[in-house]
């Protein structure tokens, strides 16, 4: 049963990631403007641009490149950026650690802010506090992570200047790190005042990129809570003397997560969406700042890359979230 | 059903503001060369950084202050809540048509219809929607009918979705079975019966997504690929805005408070007109 289950999504989600190279290479390839243009210094003779031309393929049609494109993407061959003159693949890898660590670390402050409130709100429902928190997660919602950022920079970056608003590390710094997760790497190598740096700057994005998910976590898991807290075996724990708090984190919780675990899920991706703008916004360099420099130089395959590279990521969350949703529901583990 | 009324009787003032706001700023963007105190393009190196009206070194006439080229904010504001309302209304329109048409296809007919719609919303899906709407503008070429037609083109799948779902159980419904046997073609009844039941979450979502649609013009004026540069836009606003956030911070502050009171004024009109259609709650 699972298994089938397992199988059906991995096909659906193999036709949704080809459909995705087929969107964006149609896309790309109506752009006006010659890429091979903007390469060459004025005045390169046409042979010169019809050699470049068939250097990276464009002389062909365009079902033709589709397929070759595709067939190199297969053996793990992206095609070679146009503006950086570096193999693709290698570029989204050394940016993706930096883009995963940041949407990681907003994840885990969304699901924190968010289940603390929708507890508080849970506990003192039908009061002054329910409602304040209702009215904060509403606002808060409405207002994009874009704005999130802005927000943060004037607050935190002007007016009380804590915390670092451009980059993702000071550049004075001397990083002894092999790979590309520098948070991870620097707690591994106990390195603890480069840690404490990267959060410094990485804090202010992933707040803005966690502060939307956080208000929907806080009204779904809230919502979720207090229909549990109406039922027998929740009441039969508050009559045994739990206190309400108790009676939260040890009965009510593990129930009321599931419908909220799914729409989290669904919105990691939205949040990961999210981190294209916020990076852009504070120069992190990132894969996400990386595909808008690659838009204005119209590098084609690295555009190309990078959005696969993203709908890889989004399927890839959805059907992780799926199976765990699978697993967890005790229906859906015994059908 | 205590606290949906709770909930409607709170909204009525917040309703009242967002409206109020909605309507100031429509009004000022349509009447904007009578109501701007300044040419929102005059350039005035002697004027440049001036601060809002109650700091030290204000100039009259100038009460938002101006930006590092002397340009007066408040008519930049002004002139740039134009385009805001014009993508607004056009592209979240566009969006609505696009997107409510298909899912209510997809909805009402299911079968093939439904499988293709929603493979095709699969795949838009797996797109980050500002990148698409990036990448979208630059392949189009910048310009005000690119941005509204790449915010069509992203956000239907919005409209689709929800539409879809609720297509799909009005043609359950005992009404849909008596109106073919009435003898109505499936068409017909799909325009008839489905599409008005349907409607409120149309137009609860339309509300939305205009909030929406101005915010992805702010971020592609952000990274000056929405219309000419020379026109100001709120998002190119605050793209200057942020370049010299520490020696003008108002040019900054005051575009984000217009874009953060626009957007949340859409988003309870659209909370609102949910709340006053849904049979639940009502």
């Amino acid at each position: 049963m699972l298994l089938q289950r397992f199988l059906v999504r991995l096909l659906t989600m193999l036709v949704t990631l080809f459909g995705v190279a087929i969107v964006v290479f149609v896309v790309i390839r109506v752009a006006p403007g010659d890429p091979i243009a903007m390469m060459l210094p004025p005045g390169a003779s046409n042979d010169d641009i019809a050699r470049l031309r068939a250097l990276y393929g464009l002389d062909k049609s365009i079902v033709q490149q589709f397929f070759i494109w595709l067939g190199g993407v297969l053996h793990g061959d992206f095609g070679t950026s146009i503006s950086l003159r570096q193999d693709v693949l290698g570029l989204v890898f050394n940016r993706l650690p930096a883009t995963l660590e940041l949407a990681t670390v907003a994840l885990l402050m969304a699901v924190a802010i968010g289940a603390t409130a929708a507890i508080l709100g849970a506990r003192s429902r039908g009061t002054a506090v329910e409602a304040g928190i209702d009215i904060a997660s509403g606002a808060t919602l409405s207002i994009p992570d874009f704005l999130w950022g802005l927000v943060l920079i004037l607050l935190f970056g002007v007016l009380i200047p804590v915390f670092d608003i451009s980059g993702r590390v000071s550049p004075q710094l001397d990083l002894p790190f092999v790979t590309q997760f520098y948070l991870v790497e620097s707690i591994l190598r106990l390195r603890f005042d480069l840690t404490w740096d990267l959060l410094k700057h990485m804090l202010m994005p992933a707040v803005a990129l966690a502060l939307p998910l956080a208000a929907i976590i806080a009204q779904l898991l809230k919502q979720s809570l207090k229909e549990v807290l109406d039922l027998d075996y929740v009441v039969l724990a508050r009559v045994k003397g739990f206190s309400e708090t108790q009676v939260i984190l040890r009965e009510a919780l593990k129930n009321a997560a599931l419908p909220t675990l799914t729409l989290v899920g669904v919105q990691f991706t939205f949040l990961i969406g999210g981190t294209v703008i916020v990076e852009r916004l504070f120069s992190y360099e990132g894969l996400g700042n990386m595909a808008i420099d690659a838009v204005i130089n119209r590098d084609l395959p690295l555009i190309q890359g990078i959005v696969l590279v993203f709908a890889l990521l989004f399927v890839l969350i959805n059907l992780t979230v799926d199976m765990t949703y699978a697993l967890l529901n005790p229906r859906l583990r015994h059908g | 059903m205590d606290e949906a009324r709770v909930a409607r009787r709170g909204l009525s003032p917040r309703l009242w503001l967002a409206g109020g706001w909605l309507l100031l700023a429509l009004l000022a963007a349509i009447f904007a060369p009578l109501v701007a105190p300044q040419d929102p393009l005059a350039q005035d190196l002697m004027l440049e950084r001036l601060p809002p009206f109650w700091l030290d070194g204000a100039e009259p006439g100038y009460w938002l202050g101006t930006d590092s080229l002397g340009r007066d904010l408040l008519s930049r504001l002004i002139f740039g809540g134009r385009i805001a309302f014009i993508v607004a209304f056009a592209a979240a329109t566009s969006a609505c048509v696009i997107g409510s048409a298909l899912g209510l296809v997809a909805g009402y007919f299911g079968g093939w219809a439904d499988r293709i719609i929603s493979r095709i919303v699969d795949v838009w899906m797996a797109f980050p929607p500002v990148l698409f709407a990036i990448l979208l503008v630059a392949v189009l070429g910048t310009g005000l009918s690119s941005v509204i037609l790449a915010i069509a083109i992203i956000d239907w799948t919005r409209f689709c979705r929800v539409i879809r779902a609720e297509a799909m159980g009005q043609a359950r419904m005992d009404y849909v079975e008596s109106a073919r046997i009435a003898g109505y073609g499936r068409i017909g009844i799909m325009l008839r019966e489905v599409l008005p039941n349907v409607l409120p979450s149309v137009v609860a979502l339309l509300s939305l997504e205009m909030g929406i649609a101005v915010i992805v013009e702010a971020i592609l004026s952000f990274v000056n690929l929405s219309i000419s540069t020379d026109d100001p836009t709120w998002g190119s606003i605050i793209a200057e805005g942020r370049l010299s956030i520490h020696q003008a911070w108002w040019v900054l502050v005051f575009p984000l408070i217009t874009l953060i009171l626009t957007v949340l004024s859409f988003s309870q009109f659209g909370e609102a007109l949910k709340a006053r259609f849904d049979p639940v709650l009502r």
